[in-house]
């Protein structure tokens, strides 16, 4: 159950990507380029998600537990340091270079498979050299 | 498509509507996520988990959203039709976006699924922080790129 709720949710995910165009590199580095040629469609994206997870936060607040298990798992950390600025930073950086956030970079592997390929590929690997370091 | 055609006055290349129906529908995937399996839909943290490079989420939900994705993405080609995508000029932008893109979003803990659309909508004060840190320095990245002449 919990595993199918999952695929559920992953695939309205990726099927809304496809829709707002976010899977165009060009056009996510167009939404970047506010001193450029500015593309506003990503914050229509954004404002579309918002408003539905908003509406959401508030149900789960009235829920006791989510439908498929005991309880819900939600962050619970609340300071801001140098980690989180300094990840956030980097992934500014790299989302600037290639268009790409991960969302749209892995549902780009049903759409444009090398290039993607080779943008995950380079994530995981960043990913696991974080790993490696972080000990 | 049978989507009404809505363009901006000064941005005829948006697709303001393709945007916010997509939209919902990624906030309808977290809204799913959360209400049904209780965690955030965070793409960077379930796809280091799928492939076992961090602990928390439950594997299984982890990796049948991570297949999700593309599934759905291949939906709606199969469905719909093809989509435009423009992507960078040569490797070398791909493998360094992705290489930073990994390190950044495992220590900063969350990218534009995480902090963006499920932290943001919480009003946590951490993905807010996050949200505006990395949507600068993509916008200073792009305009410094562009600076340079490697526009795309």
């Amino acid at each position: 159950m919990r595993a199918l709720i999952g695929l559920i949710s992953g695939v309205v995910f990726g099927f809304g990507l496809a829709l707002s165009g976010m899977m165009d590199p060009k056009r996510v580095r167009g939404f970047l380029d506010l001193f450029g040629n500015w593309d506003p469609t990503l914050a229509f994206v954004m404002g579309g998600a918002l408003i539905v997870m908003a509406i959401a936060w508030r149900i789960q607040a009235r829920m006791h537990r989510p439908v498929t298990c005991e309880n819900f798992s939600l962050p619970g950390t609340k300071n801001i340091d140098a980690r989180l600025l300094g990840g956030s930073a980097l992934f500014g950086i790299g989302w600037g270079l290639a268009g790409l956030c991960p969302g749209p970079a892995i549902a780009s592997l049903a759409a444009n498979f090398v290039p993607a390929l080779v943008f995950v590929v380079a994530m995981v690997a960043g990913m696991a050299l974080f790993k490696l370091a972080d000990r | 498509m049978i989507l009404p055609q809505f363009s901006i006055a000064g941005f005829p290349d948006a697709q303001p509507v393709e945007g916010l129906i997509g939209g919902l529908l990624i906030g309808l995937a977290g809204a799913i996520m959360l209400l049904g399996n209780g965690r955030i839909a965070g793409i960077s943290g379930l796809t280091a988990r799928t492939l076992g490079l961090t602990k928390g989420t439950p594997w299984p939900i982890a990796a049948t959203f991570v297949l999700g994705l593309v599934v759905g993405a291949g939906l709606f080609l199969g469905i719909v039709g093809p989509i435009e995508a423009t992507f960078a000029p040569g490797w070398g932008w791909l493998i360094a976006g992705g290489l930073i893109t990994g390190i950044g979003t495992r220590l900063g803990s969350g990218c534009t699924s995480g902090h963006g659309v499920c932290g943001m909508s919480r009003l946590s004060p951490r993905s807010l922080a996050a949200t505006a840190t990395f949507i600068a320095f993509g916008v200073i990245t792009v305009t410094v790129v562009n600076l340079l002449g490697g526009g795309w």
